[in-house]
């Protein structure tokens, strides 16, 4: 089964060693809500496909995890062809696309109807299928994405505070992506169809929408939307084996507080558990030494700070058994 | 769904006590006749795989209480094992190894961690109850991460099996094996009565329909509640078990991959029959075992199976039996 | 003078701008069969809901046997002898049609958290289950499990089962909804068997039934009561007549 141990962890420490060790506290903490802003942005772009594939067709997708990986390796892939990021990236997002769609029309799309449960193993499947399936291929040892050769140095925001270029550029692009789901979403005719699915597919179906050619658009676009976030991350983590797994957990985090189906909801709740983290990891230590003894701070600390946001998740669905801001009517 | 759930009226019409359980007796009878064959060839390993399989066919059948009788389809079941292993291994680590201790210890953490989730959980309904299982789980597995005194990551060594009243009763794997066999049978009586007891009928009634339940006069919260404590307590027994039979405890007995594999062991043998339950176990850890030594990828292969079992094989390998045995009665 | 077994003061309701439930007034006498009446999204249903606490209500009071039920859960209301039988035929289909009432039995009966014993052959609840569905002329189905009724026979079933929690007040939510005539008439027998042993609140739209069976009817029209008394005063009521009966009469 996939390595349980790394993961979120890594993510977080990878996350975390890219940036140099300031020793003012408010240095750590602007360069840390950057971070934290970058993880919730990028759960986000993962998110999104997740909520609205469930929001609208009622599918747990499980692999979506492995769509956000598969992302990293085809780009890792046309970058060793084309020596090229942009021409990598497109080309990734490309294939992302069409092996989505092509799980979408062999196995997926005949889940629909089926109980949850039964997407839950089937897609499990997926996951362990993949999972090995990439290791076949590429192995089992983590592979690099180089960034761009202009956007890989860091930029001066502050005096005193370096920042990556690179993770603006995630920042950017995601804020960018979601500025553009909501664009098309509330704006266009597709967009008004799938906030209509998200709240009751059968009756959009009734109505003699093509409800399959719905589906599709659907699912084609969350699968872009996880590559393309896999392909933005790869040059920061290491591409590896079961890279999606953890990803795939705290994305579920996301769309469960952000209530299934809301898009503005993932927007919200993935920048509040990219916060929640991120910032939770690095505090956790010295918020609890203000309460007790450094040697147990340093222990309990890191341990609630992987909880943390599970906790959050917790509060959260006990005071809103549907999350923040379910699509489907209360 | 659960198409075969053993409805009581039809338990009633079957009035010898025999009929119709044909095949747990066989079942039971060949877990009991293994050892002796065992003693030809490769003794440990056998006796170490068929212990392995009835302790998880605790945990399972636990789990086809809540999702097959009660559709409480919970992704956090291998917490309550993780929490009966560690009960072990850490009164072991402090020199406490007298079942009298550790097995009551066992049962009351993972029964009080039942009880505390489930009072949180049982609030929610559909994929946010699957959701908030799986946050539960992953809390207890960050928790066990962090015990450094405890092993951490790397998880815990169990010096020395546990003892009963001082007599090293669980060393000799034989003796180990039989002890896991009458724990099997008692749990598998248990879950029987449970089901048909007027306890039961509400429980069974709840899945059917909260609505009515709760028009007639029950609290199905609450009954749910004691269901959800019986299965985390029986999955507490099953760690217990694991503990003595690995010799080790680790936090990756609680990760969601491990919980979805009990989800795949019950779907697999056909839910809410509880005998699908053991035999599920038992299909998912031999084929994992004779699958592993074909190929170290042999997940490639598991993985496509496990799609078309939620794709065709509805109601597991019984319901496949029961379908062949209508077709072979003509 | 009797005390009423229901009484709803100043019930309201709103669904986002729309007042469902307008400060509704109703009360229940012992032995009575209180029909109410009214045309489609007239928010019976809702009303019915509100008593059998599915739905909480924006204000108002509920007093039910002289407790205030205003925000008691279902389960508590039924317990204290609130039962109420569906619009949409909600049973338990993959159990049989007895045990389907043996359960309501059961919440009557000693406690459920009984792990041991086998249910199903208890005596103690199948006699009163066979009684109860003696009564509805479901007897010989007894075994037979409920989702392959036919559709009469279900609407039958939801009132053995509500018979069988010994009610002290029964809430019918158009029973005799999409049944035939032959059915209709046999429901219609049952419940008359059925006056006077406890109150019961009616709601219908088959005015033969209605006017066969109340004591006393409600009017309700966009969630408002426009009249309530005896048969003879409602079907005269102009306003009535206007409003509804014109039309239905027809």
């Amino acid at each position: 089964m996939p390595s349980p141990t790394r993961g979120e962890g890594a993510v977080a420490a990878a996350l975390l060693a890219e940036t140099s060790t300031p020793v003012m506290s408010t240095t750590l903490l602007i360069v840390q809500t950057l971070n934290g802003l970058q993880l919730g942005v990028l759960l986000f772009l993962i998110a999104a496909g997740l909520t609205l594939v469930f929001g609208v067709m009622d599918f747990i997708n499980l692999a979506h995890g492995v769509q956000y990986m598969l992302g990293a390796y085809l780009a890792v892939m046309f970058y060793g062809l084309t020596g090229n990021f942009l021409f990598a990236l497109i080309l990734a997002l490309g294939a992302t696309l069409a092996f989505g769609l092509l799980l979408e029309f062999a196995v997926f799309r005949h889940l629909y109807d089926r109980d949850h449960l039964d997407q839950v193993i089937a897609t499990f499947g997926i996951i362990l299928f993949l999972n090995q399936g990439v290791k076949i291929l590429w192995g089992a040892s983590p592979l690099s994405l180089p960034m761009p050769e202009m956007l890989s140095g860091s930029v001066v925001l502050m005096p005193g505070i370096l920042y990556p270029v690179w993770r603006l550029v995630i920042i950017g692009s995601g804020l960018g992506v979601a500025l553009l789901l909501y664009l098309l979403v509330s704006h266009t005719r597709v967009g008004m169809l799938v906030r209509a699915g998200a709240t009751n597919a059968a009756m959009v179906s009734a109505l003699g929408v093509n409800i399959r050619r719905l589906f599709m658009i659907v699912f084609g676009f969350g699968t872009m939307l996880a590559g393309f976030a896999g392909i933005m991350i790869a040059p920061i983590l290491s591409v590896e084996p079961g890279m999606g797994d953890t990803i795939l957990i705290l994305a579920f985090v996301v769309i469960v507080i952000g209530g299934i189906g809301s898009i503005r909801g993932a927007f919200l709740a993935a920048l509040i558990i990219g916060l929640v983290d991120t910032l939770g990891r690095s505090f956790s230590v010295d918020i609890l030494r203000l309460f007790m003894a450094p040697s147990p701070a340093r222990t309990v600390g890191p341990a609630i700070a992987s909880m943390l946001i599970y906790l959050l998740m917790a509060v959260v669905l006990y005071v809103r058994p549907a999350g923040l801001f379910p699509a489907k009517g209360r | 769904m659960a198409e075969a759930a053993l409805s009581a009226s039809e338990a009633k019409t079957r009035r010898s006590p025999f009929a119709g359980n044909a095949l747990p007796i066989a079942i039971f009878l060949l877990f009991a006749v293994v050892p002796l064959f065992a003693a030809f060839r490769a003794e440990a390993y056998v006796l170490s795989l068929v212990t392995r399989v009835m302790i998880f066919a605790i945990a399972a059948l636990a789990l086809d209480l809540l999702i097959g009788y009660g559709a409480l389809v919970s992704f956090g079941h291998a917490a309550f094992i993780g929490l009966g292993a560690y009960a072990v291994g850490i009164l072991a680590s402090h020199g406490i190894n007298d079942a009298l201790i550790s097995l009551p210890a066992a049962l009351a953490l993972s029964g009080l961690f039942a009880l505390a989730t489930g009072i949180v959980c049982l609030r929610t309904k559909g994929v946010y109850f699957i959701m908030i299982t799986l946050a539960f789980g992953q809390m207890a597995y960050f928790t066990a991460s962090s015990l450094a005194p405890y092993g951490g990551d790397d998880g815990l060594t169990v010096r020395m099996r546990s003892t009963f009243a001082g007599l090293p009763v669980f060393a000799n794997d034989r003796a180990l094996y039989y002890i896991c066999l009458i724990a099997l049978l008692g749990a598998y009586l248990l879950c029987r009565t449970l089901v048909a007891s007027r306890f039961g009928r509400v429980y069974r009634g709840a899945r059917e329909n909260p609505l009515r339940m709760g028009t007639i006069g029950f609290d199905v919260y609450r009954f749910q509640l004691v269901a959800y404590v019986i299965a985390g307590m029986l999955g507490g027994l099953s760690g217990f078990l694991l503990a003595n039979a690995a010799e080790f405890v680790s936090p990756a007995y609680m990760s969601w991959q491990r919980s979805g594999e009990l989800l795949i062991m019950v779907i697999f043998g056909g839910i809410g029959t509880l005998n699908g339950a053991i035999v599920g176990a038992a299909a998912f850890l031999l084929a994992e075992e004779w699958l592993s030594g074909i190929t170290k990828h042999w997940k490639v292969i598991f993985g496509p199976l496990l799609v078309f079992v939620a794709l065709f094989a509805r109601g597991g390998l019984i319901g496949v039996a029961e379908r062949l045995r209508r077709m072979i009665r003509g | 003078m009797a005390e009423a077994v229901l009484r709803i003061q100043n019930l309201t309701k709103n669904f986002g701008g729309l007042r469902v439930t307008d400060d509704v007034t109703l009360d229940v006498m012992p032995g009575e069969l209180h029909a109410v009446i009214g045309p489609n999204g007239a928010g019976k249903t809702t009303l019915i809901n509100q008593i059998s606490g599915l739905l909480a209500p924006d204000a108002g009071t509920i007093m039910f046997a002289g407790e205030d039920v205003t925000t008691m859960p279902v389960a508590g209301r039924a317990q204290r002898g609130l039962a109420r039988s569906f619009q949409i035929t909600s049973i338990l289909p993959r159990f049989s049609v007895l045990e389907n009432v043996a359960l309501a039995v059961q919440a009557r009966r000693g406690t459920s958290f009984r792990f041991f014993g086998h249910a199903a052959d208890e005596e103690e609840l199948n006699a009163p289950a066979l009684a109860a569905l003696a009564q509805v002329g479901l007897a010989e189905r007894a075994d037979a499990p409920a989702g392959e009724l036919s559709h009469g026979e279900k609407r039958a079933l939801e009132l053995a089962i509500a018979l069988a929690m010994e009610p002290k007040l029964l809430l019918l939510d158009e029973p005799m909804a999409g049944t035939g005539h032959d059915e209709t008439e046999r429901l219609v027998a049952v419940l008359r068997s059925l006056k006077g042993r406890f109150p019961m609140v009616l709601v219908e739209h088959d005015m033969t039934a209605v006017f066969a069976l109340a004591d006393r009817i409600s009017v309700l029209i966009y969630g408002r009561i426009l009249a309530s008394g005896p048969p003879a005063q409602v079907r005269a009521d102009p306003q009535v007549v206007t409003a509804y009966l014109g039309e239905e009469m027809e």
